[in-house]
C-alpha cells in the first residue's frame, strides 16, 4: 500500500521488511490524521448539539410558566343599584357603566371572600386589594353583565384572573425581597395569597387565553395571548402561499423549459439568486414604499404583510422549483416529445408531476422562512399594541390591522413588565412547534413521493 | 407570458380587495415608545368601555411618529401621533406643506427620566446635573482652556462617588428622552460647573457653546442606546458598573433589579415630578388630526377618554402605570372637547 505512493518503488530495498499486519510509520501517521479529522467533526457536530440543546432547554424552562395562569375564583355581587340605576334593564342604559364602576364590585367581593374564609386582611382600605386580581377583571364583569342583564342583583361566582405579580409569586419569579420596593403589591398581599391558595380560592391551572387569546396592554400582562397574531401570520400565510407558488412555478417552468438561453435569461438568473440574498428589511422597505405609500394599502394589514413576504419567498421557491424540474431526467421529456406530446404537454403532463414533491418541499420551507420573519412586520406597521381585535371575517382577516407571531414576540420582549419576557419565550415555543410540523410536513412529503432516477 | 399573466391578475386581485374595505373604522396611533404604553392602556380600555374597535397604537419614536403624521390626511395615514416632546415648528411645517393643517395638542402628563444602575452595583445614589456633565462631555473646560474630557472614573467627576469606571447608557438621538436629558441634565450642568462660561470665554459663539455643552463623548465611555429601555436595562445586567436612563415607569416596574439615584437631591417619585422638585421631567403630548374628527370612527370619543379623569386622572390607570398626572388636566379636556387647534388656542 504504502509502495504505491512511494515513486522509489521497490528499487531500494526496505531495511525492514514492511508488513501489512504492522502498520509503518507514515501509515501510522495517515490513520493519526484521519482519527483527528473524524474528532474534529464529532466535536463540530458535538458543540452543536450542545447549543440546540442549551437553545431548546432555555426556551422550554423559560416558556412552560407562560402556558399556566393563576385564576383567583369568587363570588362577586352584581348590586343593582350600581350598575341599573333606572332598574329597566335597559342595554343602552347599562354600557355606560364603565369599567371604572366595576372595579369597586371586585375589591368589595375580595374583602367578603377574606372574610368568609377566615383570612385576616392586614389593610385598612378595601382599595389595597385592588392588585391582587387583573386589570381586566371589571371588563369581564361588565361583559358578563351586558350580556346576562337578568344576573344583575344576584351573587355570581367568577373565574378572574390574578394581577401578574400574583401569578409570578406562584410561579416563583417574585419574592417578598423582589417586592421590597414594589409600589404595585407589598409581602404582606403576598400573605394573603398564600392563606387564599390554601383555602382553594387561588389555582395555578392551564391557561388556554394565552394560545387564543388577544394582546394585552402594558399594565395587565396576565391577560395577553398570541391567538390574534396567529390568525395574523395564518392569513398572511395564505396571501404567501396563493401569490408565491403559482408565480413562482409559473416563473421556474419558463425559465426552464421554454425559454431560449441568451444573455437576458441569464441576467434573470443571476438576479433571481441575488435576490434570494436580499436582507428582509428591504423588502419591507419596498413594501412601505408601494404597496402602502404608493398604493394605498391599508396599514398594519395582513394583506401587505403577506405580499411583503411574497417578494422575499418568491426566490426561495423559483430556486427550489428550477433544481426539482432539472432533476426530472430528460429521457421522460424526449419520451413525451417522441411520441407526438407538444412540448406543453411534455410539461404539464410529465414533467411536472415528476417535480411536484420537491416543488411542495420548496414551497413549505419558503412558508415556515416567511412564517417566522419579522423584520419587514417593522415597517408596514404591524409591530405594537395591535393584535388586540380578533378579526370577524375573511376580509377583515386580510385588511384589519394585525400583528404576526413573531412581531408579537418581538412586541413582548420589549416590554417594561418582566411577565411580559415570560410570554415572548411561551411565544417562541408555540412559534417553534407551528415551523417544526411545516418542516416535518416538507419532510414526509419528500421520503414519501420524491423519485430518484 | 404565463408570469406576467399571473402578475397582473394578482396586483388586481389584490387591488380590488384593498378598495372594498376602503373605510377604516378603528383609530390608529403611532409615535413616541415612552407614550406607547399609556397609550395602549387606553386603548384597551376604550375598546372595552365602548362600541368602537380598540384603537391601534404602534411605536418607533416621536420622530417617526410625527413624520408619519405629517404625511397628509386621508384613510392611510395615521390619525394620532404620540410624542415625548413638544411638536417643532419644522414638523409643523412639513405637516402644512402636505395639507395637514389643522393640528390639536393634547398634553397628557409628565414623566420623569431617572438614572438607575443595578441593585447591588457600586453606589450610585445621588447625582448633581454637573457630575453627568462632567462625565459626559466631550470637551470641558480646564484652567480655561478647553480640552477633551480626560474623566475616567466618576470619583474624578465628583469625590462624593464610587470610583467605579465610567459607563453610561444613555437614549440615541431618535428618542425624544434624548433631547430631554441634553437639556435638562448636560446643558444645566455645564452652566452649573460654568464650563459653559469657559467655552463662551475660548471665543465660541453663545451657538457653539451650547452645542459644546450638549456633546457627548465618544470615547466608549457612553453608549447610545437606540433602542427601548429593555435594552438598556440587559446591558446594566451584564455591566455592573453601568448607569442608565430610563423613564420613571419602567423603572417602577423593575424594581427588583434597578436602584435609582436621587438627581440634585431630589428623589424621583410621581409626587416630586408634579410638584416639579425633581429637575429631570418633561411633557408627554399627542397630536390630533383634526380633518379626521368625524371621519375615523371613534376619534374624538378616543382623544377625549384618554385624557377623562377616569384615565389621566391622579388616581387613573396610568398614573398607576408611572405616568405624573397633569394639574392642568381640565384645560386639556376642554382643548379636546372644543376641537382647538393649534394655531388658535395659542
Amino acid at each position: 500500500m504504502t509502495d504505491a505512493t512511494n515513486p522509489a518503488g521497490a528499487a531500494p530495498a526496505p531495511k525492514h521488511p514492511s508488513s501489512l499486519l504492522a502498520a509503518d510509520v507514515r501509515t501510522k501517521r495517515r490513520n493519526a490524521a484521519e482519527a483527528r479529522f473524524k474528532a474534529y467533526g464529532l466535536a463540530a457536530v458535538g458543540i452543536g448539539l450542545i447549543f440546540l440543546v442549551a437553545l431548546l432547554f432555555a426556551i422550554i424552562r423559560n416558556g412552560t410558566p407562560a402556558f399556566t395562569q393563576t385564576f383567583l375564583t369568587i363570588p362577586v355581587e352584581l348590586p343593582e343599584a350600581k350598575l341599573d340605576k333606572n332598574g329597566n334593564r335597559d342595554p343602552a342604559d347599562l354600557s355606560k357603566v364603565t369599567t371604572f364602576g366595576y372595579a369597586p364590585l371586585i375589591e368589595v367581593a375580595v374583602a367578603r371572600a377574606l372574610e368568609e374564609n377566615g383570612i385576616d386582611s392586614p389593610f385598612e382600605k378595601q382599595k389595597d386589594l385592588r392588585n391582587l386580581v387583573s386589570a381586566s377583571a371589571p371588563a369581564q364583569l361588565r361583559d358578563y353583565v351586558l350580556q346576562h342583564p337578568d344576573d344583575i342583583g344576584k351573587t355570581i361566582e367568577f373565574r378572574m384572573l390574578a394581577s401578574s405579580r400574583v401569578d409570578g409569586y406562584l410561579k416563583g419569579r417574585v419574592t417578598r425581597d423582589s417586592l421590597a420596593r414594589d409600589k404595585n403589591l407589598d409581602a404582606e398581599h403576598l400573605d394573603l395569597v398564600d392563606q387564599l391558595q390554601a383555602a382553594g380560592l387561588i389555582k395555578k391551572q392551564f391557561n388556554w387565553a394565552f394560545i387564543f387569546g388577544a394582546d394585552a396592554s402594558e399594565s395587565r400582562p396576565e391577560q395577553a395571548g398570541i391567538g390574534v397574531a396567529m390568525i395574523g401570520s395564518f392569513f398572511m400565510m395564505l396571501v404567501v402561499l396563493a401569490l408565491s407558488l403559482p408565480i413562482g412555478v409559473a416563473a421556474s417552468i419558463y425559465l426552464e423549459e421554454f425559454a431560449p438561453k441568451n444573455r437576458w435569461t441569464d441576467l434573470i438568473e443571476v438576479n433571481i439568486s441575488n435576490l434570494a440574498a436580499v436582507p428582509s428589511i428591504v423588502f419591507g422597505i419596498l413594501g412601505l414604499a408601494v404597496f402602502i405609500q404608493f398604493m394605498h394599502f391599508p396599514q398594519s394589514a395582513p394583506l401587505v404583510g403577506g405580499l411583503v413576504l411574497t417578494l422575499m419567498t418568491l426566490p426561495t421557491i423559483i430556486i427550489s422549483t428550477r433544481a426539482s424540474l432539472k432533476a426530472v431526467p430528460p429521457s421522460i421529456r424526449d419520451a413525451a416529445l417522441g411520441v407526438g406530446a407538444s412540448k406543453m404537454q411534455a410539461v404539464f403532463h410529465h414533467v411536472l408531476p415528476l417535480a411536484m414533491p420537491g416543488i411542495l418541499t420548496g414551497t413549505i420551507i419558503g412558508l415556515a422562512q416567511a412564517l417566522g420573519e419579522t423584520a419587514p412586520l417593522l415597517l408596514i406597521g404591524m409591530v405594537g399594541f395591535i393584535a388586540s381585535n380578533a378579526p370577524d371575517g375573511i376580509a377583515s382577516g386580510f385588511l384589519a390591522p394585525n400583528s404576526a407571531m413573531p412581531a408579537q414576540i418581538y412586541e413582548w420582549a420589549k416590554r417594561a413588565d418582566p411577565a411580559y419576557y415570560e410570554r415572548a419565550w411561551g411565544g417562541i415555543i408555540i412559534l417553534l412547534l407551528f415551523l417544526m410540523t411545516m418542516n416535518i410536513i416538507a419532510i414526509i412529503l419528500r421520503r414519501r413521493f420524491e423519485r430518484r432516477w | 407570458m404565463s408570469f406576467m399573466k399571473l402578475t397582473a391578475s394578482a396586483v388586481a386581485i389584490a387591488a380590488v380587495s384593498a378598495t372594498a374595505a376602503a373605510a377604516r373604522d378603528q383609530v390608529q396611533v403611532a409615535g413616541s415608545s415612552t407614550v406607547l404604553p399609556y397609550a395602549s392602556i387606553v386603548a384597551e380600555a376604550f375598546g372595552e368601555n365602548f362600541d368602537f374597535p380598540t384603537p391601534v397604537v404602534e411605536s418607533g419614536g416621536s420622530s417617526a411618529g410625527l413624520k408619519r403624521f405629517c404625511e397628509g390626511v386621508g384613510e392611510n395615514t395615521i390619525d394620532i401621533a404620540n410624542a415625548s416632546r413638544q411638536i417643532r415648528e419644522k414638523e409643523i411645517k412639513a405637516c402644512a406643506d402636505n395639507g395637514v393643517s389643522d393640528i390639536i395638542e393634547v398634553r397628557i402628563g409628565y414623566d420623569g427620566i431617572v438614572f438607575a444602575s443595578q441593585l447591588n452595583g457600586p453606589e450610585f445614589t445621588a447625582f448633581e446635573p454637573s457630575d453627568w456633565f462632567k462625565a459626559l462631555a466631550a470637551k470641558v473646560v480646564v484652567d480655561g482652556k478647553v480640552v477633551d474630557n480626560p474623566n475616567m472614573t466618576w470619583a474624578d467627576v465628583n469625590p462624593d462617588l464610587p470610583a467605579q469606571e465610567i459607563i453610561t447608557f444613555i437614549p440615541g438621538t431618535k428618542h425624544g428622552t434624548r433631547e430631554v436629558f441634553e437639556e435638562k441634565v448636560l446643558k444645566q450642568g455645564c452652566e452649573d460647573t460654568g464650563a459653559m462660561q469657559g467655552f463662551l470665554d475660548s471665543g465660541m459663539d453663545e451657538d457653539a457653546a451650547e452645542h459644546a455643552c450638549m456633546a457627548v463623548r465618544t470615547d466608549g465611555k457612553s453608549v447610545d442606546i437606540d433602542g427601548d429601555y429593555t435594552e438598556t436595562l440587559a446591558r446594566i445586567d451584564s455591566n455592573a458598573n453601568g448607569v442608565g436612563v430610563f423613564g420613571l415607569a419602567f423603572y417602577e416596574n423593575n424594581t427588583d433589579k434597578l436602584k435609582v439615584a436621587t438627581m440634585g437631591g431630589v428623589a424621583p417619585s410621581t409626587e416630586t415630578i408634579a410638584s416639579g422638585e425633581y429637575p429631570v421631567s418633561r411633557p408627554l403630548f399627542f397630536y390630533v388630526k383634526k380633518a379626521h374628527i368625524g371621519v375615523i370612527p371613534g376619534l374624538k370619543e378616543f382623544a377625549e377618554f384618554f385624557v377623562s379623569d377616569d384615565m389621566a386622572g391622579p388616581d387613573g390607570p396610568l398614573s398607576e402605570y408611572g405616568l405624573v398626572s397633569d394639574p392642568e388636566l381640565a384645560e386639556t379636556q376642554a382643548v379636546v372637547a372644543d376641537e382647538n387647534t393649534m394655531g388658535s388656542s395659542m
